[in-house]
């Protein structure tokens, strides 16, 4: 076996040295009555050139952006990923390393962490950020928690235009916490409704929670979700899965959110069927020891060099135990690694590039689709790179029958929404030509011709 | 005897932003092919405040850089006990990284995702054959979440039986996550004081009415295996309650015994420690989780079923906890974990699970009399020595750093709690008996060093980038992001 080093030769040496006969002896504490007395029944080992070809024949079987034209999204987004990210983050020091412990030789892991950090404040408005969470749903649902924590409060407003996802993520961390969990109703424009929330928030209500975008592409008017939560005392929570959009939205933080919790995919991540991603997650100083999570400081070391250390553990589950104002232990460190490559690739002007080319294409398609016969849009807030379109014929036929055409069109709603039986989500990114977006268009009013 | 660590020429870095240059790029796009689009003003944020701009060549040396900082499993010997920091295999990297397996929209519908859902559940099922569990989900993204799952599970099936218990017993070696995620679950936390092993008597003494689980980590931390673990299963199961096992030291188990015959309801596997994935410098991992018969309705929606050659998604089922993640788990690491076993095979594991038990009595071997070994009894994958005998003023803090001067990773630290200055070394299977007498030989003259100039560790490290970090300024003023004009 390549990965087990040992001789015939030091087995014998080592069970001499330990003082037993034999490898048996070794587990001369585990009762016979538990023991296994049969092999494991797994298949027979694989050689490498044997593994890569089971692998590649599994591979092929799936579609992929390569194979489909693909306008998936719903909180995973096909973006371009610069080719140096990879390479750097397969550089064994930084992936075969662990949390970072032993400070003095883990500065690599933790200056990018802080890195990290520092963009995540930057990219939200916010003050404080931690060193990632799993993904945008668990993020999410420590984000009610830190509300709950810091209202004493215990109901939570969810907007159903929030990822459906993200609602039951929520609903399942929140089980048996004693939390009253509300939806509130969308409005015509795709946009949370003000007058359901208003009819809904009062004194005992811990935070209001929305996506930005929502899931319907929508982008909510923030501002005055945080003005309204705050009259009543709660929190906002800002929910961002696709962090694109903030390199030309208003940043949460300028808005006045109170937490703001995030998927990174969209930040240099491939779509791996749904993970590994990163979560981030961003507050406000002030709240800064309700948080969750992993954080990293600055200081020196003994000759005054600047060093980084993971600080402020008391929070944390290996300290304060069931007093943790989380149970998180390993994080994403390699996602959030990713994201921080490709911000500084992308930089300033990139990632405004980049979002001003998803909300063209996505207008483009929008428009391409508002003529376009059997079909029409569903909501008319603004949007940025994802929308819902109704279908005259029913969507998932419509979406099966574009399949055959080497299409991935979209997203039906039907399941989350009833309401939207015949819709379906679609995104266009900058990876989406226009001629795409033309054929998309053509074949979807080839069937309902 | 050779000093692995050297003062090599290592490069100073600054910060990101601190390279900065207005106009610089390090990306290209290609040109807009479509009409421009505007959003209403008031939507739009200016730019983004001090985000860098830098070009690729800055970007690239800057992480090179770094990670020259770092010491990684393929730098050197890892020995982080409970953390099962073997050799991450290059071809499994390889593998998550074909383009049908790394670019899968997760939104994609079942019948054309074929190959990756055959991955999933052929995973769920040697993950099964490995613990005896009945069922898998493999959704949980990290052994916390794993055991998040598991304790939401046990709620469940309580709930469903109209049973409001309201406690957890937890011995006081347990890693922290364990008392954590039980609070996460609505229960109130009973430690149990260990001696060592955990006797019937001492549950029993805690089992009442009002306990829903026990939760246990077998082999235990200190590197033991919880003998006593059949009786007190089978009494936890007469008084109405559930065993947890938390399945991080499973390294030690794999074709010997199985978690599930031992009367175990519910366990998580950390794939990146049995199941060799990368750590990622503190994630990405995965967590799934195992199951008896009777608990499977109440795992997490979605698990993957087989019907004929067809692959697909398990209906909704009524009993679920629900959902932990947005999609299905950190599938990429299902990918790495799968090649891991299909590599190894039933025969591989246990031999994988040997070898790793061999390598820590070995070490036990070597350090016995001259480090403090607290607990006598046979260890399996890791040992635990502690600093009581420890001369000149020396803790175990100070060893640590000074095995970073020798070229080493230090094992994990006054963990556990209940050993006063433990050291808890777990080898795994993948170094060589060559590696581990180098480290043992460090070990000793460290001890030696403690003995007659113990400056050396208290000094320590002077190889590193860094040297001891102020770690009680950071938490009184926390500096947790670069700012231009601070």
């Amino acid at each position: 076996m390549r990965y087990i080093p040992h001789t015939a030769g030091d087995v014998s040496e080592m069970l001499e040295r330990i003082g037993v006969k034999n490898l048996e002896e070794l587990f001369v504490e585990v009762p016979d009555s538990v023991r296994l007395k049969r092999p494991l029944d797994l298949p027979e080992p694989l050689s490498e050139t044997e593994l890569l070809s089971e692998l590649k024949s599994l591979a092929v079987k799936n579609a992929t952006p390569g194979t489909h034209k693909c306008f998936l999204g719903g909180g995973a987004y096909h973006h371009f990923i610069p080719t140096v990210i990879d390479l750097l983050v397969s550089r064994g020091e930084f992936y075969t390393a662990y949390t970072p412990y032993q400070p003095e030789i883990s500065q690599g892991t933790l200056q990018a962490i802080f890195e990290f950090q520092t963009m995540i404040c930057q990219l939200t408005g916010m003050e404080v950020a931690n060193a990632s969470m799993y993904d945008g749903a668990s993020a999410c649902a420590e984000a009610v928690l830190m509300a709950v924590r810091l209202t004493r409060r215990k109901r939570v407003l969810l907007s159903r235009a929030l990822n459906p996802r993200y609602r039951e993520v929520v609903a399942t961390y929140c089980s048996y916490l004693g939390l009253e969990l509300v939806e509130v109703a969308v409005a015509a424009d795709g946009r949370t409704d003000l007058g359901d929330l208003a009819a809904k928030l009062d004194a005992t209500t811990a935070a209001v929670v929305a996506g930005y975008p929502n899931y319907f592409g929508v982008i909510e008017d923030v501002a005055t979700l945080v003005e309204r939560a705050h009259a009543a005392g709660a929190k906002l929570v800002t929910v961002v899965s696709e962090p694109v959009a903030l390199g030309v939205l208003k940043s949460p933080g300028e808005l006045g959110a109170d937490i703001v919790a995030g998927e990174g995919q969209s930040l240099g991540l491939p779509l791996a069927y749904g993970g590994p991603y990163v979560g981030f997650f961003a507050v406000r100083q002030k709240d800064l020891r309700a948080m969750p999570g992993r954080l990293v400081g600055e200081t020196t070391d003994l000759d005054g060099q600047r060093g980084f250390v993971l600080t402020l553990s008391t929070r944390e589950q290996h300290i304060r135990r069931e007093k943790a104002t989380s149970n998180i232990c390993s994080n994403q460190g390699l996602c959030a690694l990713v994201t921080t490559i490709f911000m500084s690739l992308l930089g300033k002007q990139g990632l405004r590039e980049m979002a001003e080319q998803n909300l063209a294409k996505a207008a483009y398609a929008r428009q391409q689709l508002s003529g376009a016969k059997g079909f029409s849009l569903v909501f008319d807030g603004p949007m940025f790179n994802e929308f819902v379109v109704r279908s005259e014929a029913p969507a998932a036929e419509v979406l099966r029958r574009l399949e055959a055409e080497g299409f991935l069109a979209g997203i039906p709603l039907g399941g989350d929404y009833p309401e939207l039986a015949d819709c379906f989500l679609v995104c266009v990114t900058e990876q989406n030509r226009r001629e795409e977006i033309d054929a998309l268009v053509t074949a979807l009013q080839g069937g309902a011709a | 005897m050779t000093i692995l660590g050297t003062s090599g020429l290592v490069l100073n870095e600054k910060l990101l932003f601190e390279h900065s240059k207005p106009g610089r790029k390090g990306y290209s796009l290609p040109k807009l092919d479509v009409p421009a689009a505007k959003l209403p003003a008031e939507l739009c944020r200016e730019e983004i405040n001090g985000f860098p701009e830098l070009s690729e060549v800055d970007v690239v040396r800057h992480f090179t850089r770094l990670s020259t900082w770092n010491y990684g499993v393929d730098s050197g010997f890892y020995p982080l006990g409970s953390c099962t920091m073997k050799y991450n295999p290059k071809v499994n990297e390889a593998a998550a990284r074909l383009p049908g397996l790394a670019n899968v929209h997760p939104a994609t519908p079942p019948h054309l995702a074929q190959g990756i859902l055959e991955l999933m559940y052929r995973l769920q099922v040697a993950l099964a054959e490995v613990s005896g569990f009945a069922k898998v989900t493999l959704q949980p993204a990290a052994g916390a979440q794993g055991e998040l799952t598991g304790m939401l599970v046990i709620r469940a099936w309580h709930e469903a039986r109209g049973s409001k218990r309201s406690k957890v017993l937890i011995p006081d070696t347990a890693h922290g996550t364990n008392p954590a995620t039980a609070t996460l679950a609505g229960y109130d936390v009973v430690p149990i004081a260990s001696q060592g092993v955990l006797t019937l008597e001492e549950v029993e003494a805690h089992m009442d009415d009002d306990v829903a689980a026990l939760m246990v980590t077998n082999p235990n931390t200190l590197g033991l295996f919880e003998t006593n673990i059949e009786a007190i299963c089978k009494l936890v199961h007469e008084r109405g309650g559930m065993v947890y096992c938390d399945g991080a030291n499973l390294n030690a188990l794999m074709g010997i015994a199985r978690p599930g015959d031992m009367g175990i309801d519910v366990m998580h596997f950390n794939l990146h420690k049995t199941f060799s994935t990368p750590h990622g410098g503190g994630g990405p991992g995965a967590g799934p989780v195992g199951v008896t018969e009777q608990l499977s309705p109440y795992l997490p929606a979605a698990g993957v079923e087989r019907d004929g050659d067809r692959y697909r998604f398990e209906p909704e089922k009524t009993d679920s906890i629900g959902r932990l993640m947005t999609f299905h788990g950190n599938v990429g690491i299902m990918v790495r974990a799968f090649a891991y076993a299909r590599t190894l095979g039933g025969s591989g594991l246990k031999h994988a699970s040997q070898m790793a038990v061999l390598n820590a009595n070995y070490v036990r071997a070597r350090l016995e009399g001259v480090y403090d070994l607290p607990y006598k009894r046979r260890s399996l994958h890791e040992v635990i020595f502690s600093d009581k005998d420890l001369p000149g003023g020396c803790h175990t803090l100070d060893v640590a750093k000074r095995l970073i001067d020798y070229g080493y990773h230090p094992p994990t630290i006054y963990f556990p709690l209940v050993v006063k200055g433990a050291i808890m070394i777990e080898p795994t299977e993948t170094e060589s008996q060559d590696v581990l007498d180098e480290f043992c030989d460090a070990m000793i003259a460290i001890a030696g060093e403690a003995r007659d100039n113990p400056d050396l560790l208290h000094q320590a490290p002077v190889r590193s980038r860094v040297r001891r970090l102020d770690e009680t300024t950071a938490a009184r003023k926390p500096k947790l992001r670069w700012e231009a004009n601070p």
